[in-house]
């Protein structure tokens, strides 16, 4: 077994061990959250969340942090919103109802690859760029709306049914997109060759471009990546609620997903990262999410407890990554 | 001088340098041979680095062409390099640390698409091969991080080989390691000579280079200054060609009066870096701490300044037990530390020199809370003329002087709290041979002064030279104390050398 | 060990920049020319600009953002971060409020919400100094932790404050709104204590190098603690403040304000990655920020859009002062 995979699946197994735990606390005050229907509930409540946290997670890995996804969700789902919302009146015909995935996906990989121009031409640090670009998209998410939101009633209820049920056990389609997200991702990661590119740059960043690695389009990929992945959770928001509101569509989806990657493993200081831990962080904070109306602790708690995860997950991250150094330390004398 | 026959490799004509106004190579002219190993010798700022670094795609010459098996080619980065078959190992190997070692291989050189599937089973199969070729047992599927500096330079070199390199260029790669490790790099150079590649081992170390080498060409001053046989020269002929006088004792040490022990360290102790450091340096007194890189001697410096304590043992000052957890206790106590590497622990880059020298006597320029600039000022000024640094302004950046003034700032910096004791960190590395005079001086007459001076240095001749005795230390432990009469080279670098295998020890 | 000196071997002495260049060429400079161009465009825009009484009043809006931003900036120089400040500010308010509103005796309350504050700057340091972990990051997870905090403590509601309270900024000193008296205070006093004391020296030298810092006798580790207490501090005095102002406290207060914040810090020339800026570029920024909205408020510019200009100010000033830095030193 080697180091590498034994440091990984240590991290990984724990996540998957929390999981169970925390349900089985919370099982045993509240029978009825061991139940599949409970299951649906928690998994209905992470797609997004999971869609997102893919893309984080190579930004985090390529060393970056973008705090611009949930602005970049939201003006992609209202670009789609406004589509639907006027279409008729715009082109003269119905667009048909999947319109809108392929919009808010090339939406946002632009907003995306906006943020990764400034970042490589200009040499910004991400954190800052995507702070400003965070302000920015939303606030154009308010002018090209003119501040209005999307009703339901425009929303296409075919879109809708993404979230609903299909016919495969009836469990919807937006949980099957967003695992078929996840998969894809890592093949991405582990077999290809740009993949792997991504986690040398975050590695070693100024080895990278000495080692042939073209830094720059590199940076684009990634964000790019995590801008088109922010689209399409934001048209798949639209699917889920129902509806484009151009204050709260995405507000606060950052924080979210950047605890969902910490929790599962990610380290900030880029290289390392995978699917299968993001995954499960995603999964452990649907647990919590879900955990909380049954516990009777309100909604708005919510942020209090993202903020608290991420916390815990850095300072676990650091003891175990000041273990596994320790670990391999050679010992003189 | 020239061999007949074979055709040249490498075909440098004319190569020049220049970095903003300073020429650091002036039209060389060079030809490296397929099937040999080519020393590069020359002191610091000589420009055998440079030149290595030209060829290796990292600079671009100014002037001057480079021929590759008759062919002009451009170098115009290490990618390109690669690419034409010449791959740099740097003393301290770059690498990923988060990757394996088979992916580290390989990454950035594979000539297929983005997309295009990563081959896992071919990759570690591959490097497996290249590491059985060199006889080297590395994991392969573990991650860069953690691998001794020895095994790092044993995955560039295999890096090297995947790629076919025909020239490998090894900057300095001996001073990090041990003997042992030393000799294993030294076979594998010479079963790559006699596969018909060429390495160049650029290092100071003349027993090595005539141990290893095959022809050897001389820098100084930027200048190409000869290239021959190594069996024609003799080491007087090289230093000779190297310093461009003949060797005098220019390094004299003053008498100074020995008094009382100033510092005592018994049993100092930080597990997995040093152990049971005893040794007591006293009043005008200069004790130097010889050893390989990596011995522990800046641990133990670190240790006794407070910037990393040790974990058990006694420092004692003037015959009292003091207790340092941090360098503003230690500087209190009236020690002074002057660090190895200024670039990262010494000097403020973009702060003026003026702040650079005040920074430890904050009491001084400052006695009412508020910092009185004349003061300061006046106080730059002394040290400036005291240590004659050249600069333009003591406003400037510190990080726009020359190294040696540089070190001569910090140095300053520590003068001014007027240290009983001084811990003395490689204080000549990187610095001019002038300019090391001034420091050799500067540290015997600070001896003079009655202050105990700790000299931890790499370069024998210089803890020869000026100390009273001198410590060795090896893997950790302190492994001799020679008194000036018996310090000769061999006895040092006996006492350096590590005794029994290494052990690896991986936690469960 | 490290790389010899081979780039310049012959050379020892390096001419120095004219004193004048170094005094211009700096980001404040940047920042006063388009105080001064903002002024002079926001006339044009409405006569009320050239009016000081309406400026100081504008001010007031932005008064505790502004204030924070300052102590802020000496963070941001120290080589860390904090983008918890206005969370913060909400917390520490809402803390002040249910207090108060709990029967604590006001002068009692004011005294909880500030050491709630200080709990809160001694978190981020406990957890960025002891912990050692990246600032950005920590503090990203207390902005939203405290946010949420104030979220559970006062849900949706608004939590009002005694009468005799409000109305901070209508108090005045010589004609001047007493938020902005405050301002200008603090200004002078931080900018005496960094540009002239060793704690000042200091804090450049920790942001420029924290090693060499550390190794010159500095206790980094101290100072940098002390800097996020302060700001925490600090944050929950702003805090108070806008409570007195707005007359009722919501979890909602400050939302966005670390944005206005770091921008106020970036448009004052201070260097993202520490050892440069200025208290002076901090405290023309904020005025000039206050132009800026003020103006699009008064050219009926819509709130999204100027969210749209503050954002990218944003961009435009780190992209400004990366470039005036590299240039002129390094």
């Amino acid at each position: 077994m080697t180091t590498l995979r034994t440091i990984f699946l240590r991290r990984e197994a724990g996540i998957a061990v929390m999981i169970v735990l925390f349900c089985l606390a919370v099982g045993a005050f509240k029978p009825q959250f061991l139940t599949l229907d409970q299951l649906r509930i928690i998994l209905l409540l992470t797609p997004l969340i999971m869609i997102g946290a893919m893309g984080q997670m190579l930004v985090i890995v390529a060393r970056h942090v973008d705090l611009s996804i949930g602005s970049i969700l939201g003006l992609s789902a209202m670009v789609s919103g406004m589509l639907y919302r006027w279409d008729a009146t715009w082109f003269g015909f119905d667009v048909p109802w999947w319109i809108g995935i392929p919009i808010s996906v090339a939406v946002g990989t632009l907003l995306g690859l906006a943020n990764g121009a400034l970042i490589t031409v200009f040499r910004l640090p991400a954190i800052i760029v995507t702070l400003g670009t965070l302000s920015l998209y939303r606030g154009l998410t308010f002018i090209i709306s003119s501040a209005k939101q999307i009703d339901r009633q425009w929303i296409p209820s075919e879109l809708k049914g993404l979230s609903q049920t299909s016919p495969i056990f009836g469990i919807p389609w937006i949980i099957f997109i967003a695992f078929g997200v996840a998969i894809l991702v890592w093949y991405f990661a582990m077999h290809t060759r740009v993949g792997r590119q991504i986690y040398a740059l975050g590695s070693n960043p100024v080895a990278a471009p000495l080692r042939g690695i073209k830094v720059t389009q590199v940076t684009l990929l990634v964000f790019a990546i995590s801008g088109a992945l922010s689209g399409l959770a934001g048209i798949l928001y639209a699917s889920r609620w129902g509806f484009v509101n151009p204050s709260n569509t995405g507000s606060g989806f950052e924080f979210q997903v950047i605890a969902a990657v910490v929790i599962g493993g990610a380290s900030i200081n880029g290289g390392v990262g995978t699917v299968l831990g993001t995954v499960l962080g995603v999964l452990l904070l649907g647990c919590v999410s879900a955990a909380l109306p049954l516990l009777g602790i309100p909604g708005t708690s919510q942020a209090a407890i993202y903020g608290a995860v991420i916390l815990i997950a850095l300072v676990i991250d650091r003891s175990v990554r000041q273990q596994g150094i320790a670990s391999l330390k050679r010992v003189r004398a | 001088m020239s061999e007949p026959a074979a055709a040249p490799l490498i075909s440098a004509r004319g190569i020049g340098k220049t970095f903003a106004t300073v020429d650091v190579l002036r039209d060389v002219d060079l030809d490296l041979m397929p099937g040999e190993i080519h020393a590069l010798l020359g002191e610091n700022g000589a420009g055998k680095s440079t030149f290595a670094k030209i060829l290796a795609g990292v600079h671009r010459p100014t002037r001057g062409t480079i021929a590759l098996n008759g062919q002009q080619v451009e170098v115009p980065n290490p990618v390109a390099a690669q690419k034409l078959g010449i791959t740099l190992i740097h003393q301290e190997p770059i690498s990923f640390p988060d990757l394996s070692v088979a992916e580290n291989l390989v990454i950035g050189a594979a000539e297929d698409g983005w997309f295009s599937r990563v081959p896992w089973a071919e990759m570690t199969r591959e490097a497996r091969r290249l590491m059985d070729l060199l006889g080297v047992r590395i994991d392969v599927t573990r991650p860069m991080r953690g691998l001794s500096i020895a095994d790092q330079q044993m995955v560039e070199i295999a890096r090297a080989l995947a790629s076919n390199s025909r020239l490998i260029i090894m900057d300095e790669p001996t001073a990090p390691l041990t003997p042992r490790e030393v000799e294993t790099l030294f076979s594998i150079a010479r079963k790559l000579r006699d596969e018909g590649r060429t390495i160049i081992f650029i290092s100071h170390r003349l027993e090595e280079v005539r141990a290893l080498c095959d022809r050897v060409t001389i820098f100084r001053d930027g200048n190409k200054i000869a290239t021959d046989t190594i069996g024609n020269l003799t080491d007087a002929d090289i230093i000779r060609l190297m310093i461009g006088r003949p060797v005098k004792e220019y390094m004299h040490k003053t008498g100074a009066k020995i008094g009382e022990v100033a510092l005592k360290v018994e049993n100092l102790t930080l597990p997995g870096v040093f152990s049971d450091i005893s040794f007591e340096v006293r009043k005008g007194e200069i004790v130097g701490l010889g050893g390989l890189v990596g011995a522990g001697r800046t641990d133990v410096a670190k240790a006794i300044f407070g910037v990393t304590p040790a974990a058990s043992g006694t420092i004692s000052l003037e015959g009292r037990p003091v207790s340092i957890t941090d360098p503003s206790e230690a500087i209190a106590l009236g020690l002074a530390f002057v660090p190895e590497d200024r670039a990262v622990a010494g000097i403020f880059r973009t702060l003026s020199v003026e702040h650079n020298i005040s920074v430890a006597v904050p009491k001084r320029i400052a006695p009412g809370g508020f910092i009185r600039r004349a003061v300061e000022k006046a106080m730059g000024e002394d040290a400036v003329r005291k240590l004659s640094i050249r600069l333009a302004s003591l406003r400037q950046p510190i990080g726009e002087l020359s190294g040696g003034n540089q070190q001569k700032a910090i140095l300053a910096r520590w003068l001014l709290t007027d240290p009983r004791v001084l811990i003395l960190d490689e204080p000549t590395r990187g610095i001019d041979i002038g300019v090391k005079a001034e420091f050799y001086s500067i540290i015997g007459e600070l001896a003079a002064q009655g202050r105990a001076i700790l000299l931890i240095s790499s370069e024998l001749p210089e803890l020869l030279a000026l100390c009273d005795r001198v410590l060795v230390m090896s893997e950790g432990r302190l492994t001799a104390d020679i008194p000036r009469a018996e310090a000769t080279q061999e006895a040092v670098m006996h006492a350096a050398v590590p005794r029994g295998a290494l052990r690896e020890e991986v936690a469960a | 060990m490290s790389t010899m000196d081979t780039t310049r071997p012959a050379q020892d002495i390096a001419p120095a920049q004219p004193r004048w260049k170094t005094l211009l060429i700096r980001p404040e400079t940047m920042t006063f020319i388009l105080l001064v161009v903002g002024v002079f465009a926001g006339s044009l825009l409405s006569p009320f600009f050239l009016d000081i009484n309406y400026i100081l009043k504008s001010f007031t809006l932005y008064s505790e953002l502004a204030i924070v931003a300052l102590v802020l900036t000496m963070v941001i120089i120290a080589g860390e971060i904090d983008l918890s400040l206005a969370a913060n500010m909400a917390l520490s308010a809402c803390i002040f409020a249910w207090a108060q509103a709990s029967g604590v005796p006001v002068p009692a309350a004011v005294l909880i919400g500030l050491g709630s504050g200080l709990a809160m700057g001694a978190l981020n340091a406990f957890f960025v100094i002891g912990l050692q972990l990246p600032s950005i990051i920590v503090t990203i997870g207390t902005l939203t932790l405290y946010r949420g905090l104030a979220q559970v403590l006062a849900g949706d509601k608004s939590i009002r404050v005694p009468d005799w309270f409000i109305g901070v900024d209508k108090v005045m000193l010589g004609g001047i709104p007493l938020p902005v008296v405050l301002f200008v205070v603090l200004a002078i006093v931080l900018g005496v204590v960094l540009g002239g004391t060793i704690f000042g020296r200091n804090i450049y030298q920790i942001g420029t190098n924290e090693v060499a810092a550390r190794h010159a006798g500095i206790r980094s580790a101290r100072i940098k603690a002390g800097l996020f207490v302060l700001a925490g501090v600090v944050a929950a005095v702003a805090g108070i403040m806008t409570a007195s102002r707005l007359g009722s406290v919501r979890y909602d207060l400050a939302l966005g304000g670390e944005l206005q914040m770091v921008l106020m810090a970036m448009l004052g020339g201070t260097y993202i990655f520490g050892g440069r800026g200025t208290i002076l570029g901090t405290f023309l920024a904020a005025w000039l920020l206050v132009i800026v909205s003020t103006g699009m408020i008064v050219a009926n510019v819509l709130p999204a859009v100027q969210l749209v200009v503050l954002g990218s100010l944003l961009i435009v000033a780190i992209i400004a002062t990366n470039l005036i830095y590299s240039r002129t030193q390094r």
